[in-house]
């Protein structure tokens, strides 16, 4: 009997330094998925703050040599491109999300769309450039703001085609057959029942793909090029952030330096703040205590 | 008003799985009629051959002739129009999660395009007083989510949302195997009441609540129907002995 208690007491002993053990390497992952963000945040400030003052948003660049100026016309120009962008890239993306999920189960051409997103979504967004400066820019026989949005929204499509089918099919089939059986046709049962009581996940897709596209350069150099100057027209070249960091990073002056480390932590924020502001707006239509 | 029903040489199949075979049954307007049987023998399946449920499986297939008053719902109406006349309460309750409770029960009118505000007032009501939960959830119609309502509160709103389109049969598939005995009870009264208003088809697990709510009484056994009577006459004196032997006990 007493040995049997001794024996009891060694185990917890032990088990609890296993779930000690397993509770602290859990706690270190969690801390390495989040230092480096946090380091390069606290990078950003740390470079970036001090030269983020009333000319960073409301002046354009200044020529080459000259000290000052800001990014107004690149923050301006970087929502420009990403409205086009979305524009195009969300509606397709959840519409073939829908047709994925809802319509096409199983069907060939479900499986050929499917695969084709995949893909998209691993080609590189240099060769994305290279695609639209073929087809629109050259074809055109100019750069343009429109030709850049293109580029960002064709490459929404895949991140938000293929989170709307994976939320979708998350619905459970009983509140689809729910809607079914009040007799409410099945495209509105789609759209109204199955899409909307998706629609948090589907959302969270729209916004990474959106914040994924905000910060790429590449695809910008030969379709919306960069404009040293005011532009908010589709048809002319216009300036988005990452392209005028990168056109500030590599130039020998500090002071673009500078300018190029605030213009990075704006494009985070402005990042973070736009995703935020979403899903505000989107939580307010949904009740509580909804599951 | 509800309307009764004639199912004549109806066969259901899954696949090759040939669930439901040569089924004929008589089912009288503005009764309740209870449908028995072991798991499996294709009691949900028929109930789902009433609304044409059974066809959004993909590889569904009915033959036979299923008439709901005058209409036959597999030659002369669209799935859409049958569901409107067959409304359908399912075994496990199914809110639509992203709406109140308000909102759940007018969606089959909103969803069909019914817009006019105060008649919306009023059919909600109506149809949450005919499920028996008016008096509970009146207060936070439109500021509580259907979802956070309790098992058989939900399922007493899903009845609601199923009268608030005004069909004339209502089927309920095992609707309170999921739910508390005081829920149940409650599920039993209302269909009690109900069933001076619509035809009700039930399907049940449980002999004594079929005993307790239903005239007419189905046994299902692997697929056919066995015996079709009298409630009173199923549960005491039934015809076939497998209906004897299921009623007793000795299987299923």
């Amino acid at each position: 009997m007493k040995a049997d208690l001794q024996k009891n007491r060694t185990r917890n002993t032990l088990r609890t330094a296993t779930d000690h053990l397993a509770t602290g390497l859990a706690v270190l992952a969690t801390v390495l998925v989040i230092a480096p963000l946090f380091a390069i945040f606290g990078y950003l400030i740390y470079k970036g703050a001090s030269s983020l003052n009333l000319a960073f948003f409301t002046q354009i660049p200044k020529p080459e040599g000259e000290v000052g100026g800001g990014m107004a016309n690149a923050i301006v120009g970087s929502g420009v491109l990403l409205a086009v962008a979305s524009l195009l890239g969300i509606p397709v993306g959840i519409g073939g999300g829908i047709y994925l999920a809802e319509f096409g189960r199983g069907t060939s051409l479900a499986n050929a769309i499917r695969f084709t997103a995949d893909v998209l979504n691993g080609v590189p967004s240099i060769v994305m450039g290279i695609a639209i400066y073929a087809l629109i820019v050259f074809r055109q026989k100019h750069f343009s703001a429109f030709s850049g949005g293109v580029a960002l929204g064709i490459m929404m499509i895949p991140t938000v085609t293929r989170t709307t089918e994976e939320m979708l099919l998350m619905v459970p089939h009983s509140i689809r057959e729910a809607a079914l059986g009040l007799g409410v046709p099945n495209w509105r049962s789609v759209l109204s029942i199955t899409l909307k009581t998706a629609s948090p996940g589907v959302i969270t897709g729209c916004m990474l793909a959106f914040a994924r596209v905000a910060g790429e350069t590449a695809p910008l150099l030969f379709t919306a090029l960069g404009n040293e100057f005011w532009s908010v027209s589709l048809n002319q070249p216009i300036a988005a952030l990452p392209l005028q960091i990168y056109i500030y990073a590599i130039s020998p002056y500090d002071d673009q330096h500078r300018l190029a480390w605030a213009g990075s932590l704006v494009l985070i924020a402005l990042i973070v703040l736009a995703v935020s502001l979403v899903r505000y707006v989107a939580s307010r239509g949904i009740l509580k205590g909804a599951s | 008003m509800g309307v009764g029903i004639e199912v004549t040489n109806l066969n259901a199949w899954y696949g090759t799985n040939h669930t439901l075979q040569d089924i004929n049954l008589p089912i009288p307007a503005n009764h309740a009629t209870a449908l028995i049987g072991p798991s499996g023998c294709g009691k949900s399946t028929f109930v789902r051959c009433l609304n044409r449920m059974h066809e959004t499986n993909p590889i569904a297939r009915v033959t036979g002739s299923v008439k709901i008053g005058d209409l036959d719902i597999y030659a002369d109406a669209s799935p859409v129009e049958v569901r409107r006349r067959v409304g359908m309460v399912f075994q496990r309750p199914n809110p639509f999660p992203t709406m109140s409770i308000y909102d759940n029960v007018a969606s089959g009118l909103k969803l069909n395009g019914y817009s006019n505000r105060k008649a919306l007032d009023e059919i909600v009501e109506r149809s949450l007083k005919h499920a028996a939960l008016w008096d509970e959830v009146k207060d936070d119609l439109k500021k509580k989510s259907g979802a956070s309502l309790s098992g058989g509160q939900q399922q007493r709103m899903c009845i609601a949302r199923a009268l608030a389109v005004d069909p004339e049969v209502l089927l309920m598939d095992e609707p309170a195997s999921a739910l508390d005995p005081v829920s149940t009870s409650k599920i039993e009264d209302l269909i009690f009441q109900l069933k001076t208003q619509y035809t009700i088809v039930i399907v049940t697990h449980n002999m004594q609540q079929a005993a307790r709510v239903a005239e007419k009484t189905g046994f299902f056994l692997n697929g056919r129907m066995v015996e079709f009577d009298s409630t009173h006459k199923i549960f005491t004196n039934p015809t076939d002995k497998r209906t004897e032997d299921y009623i007793t006990g000795r299987f299923g």
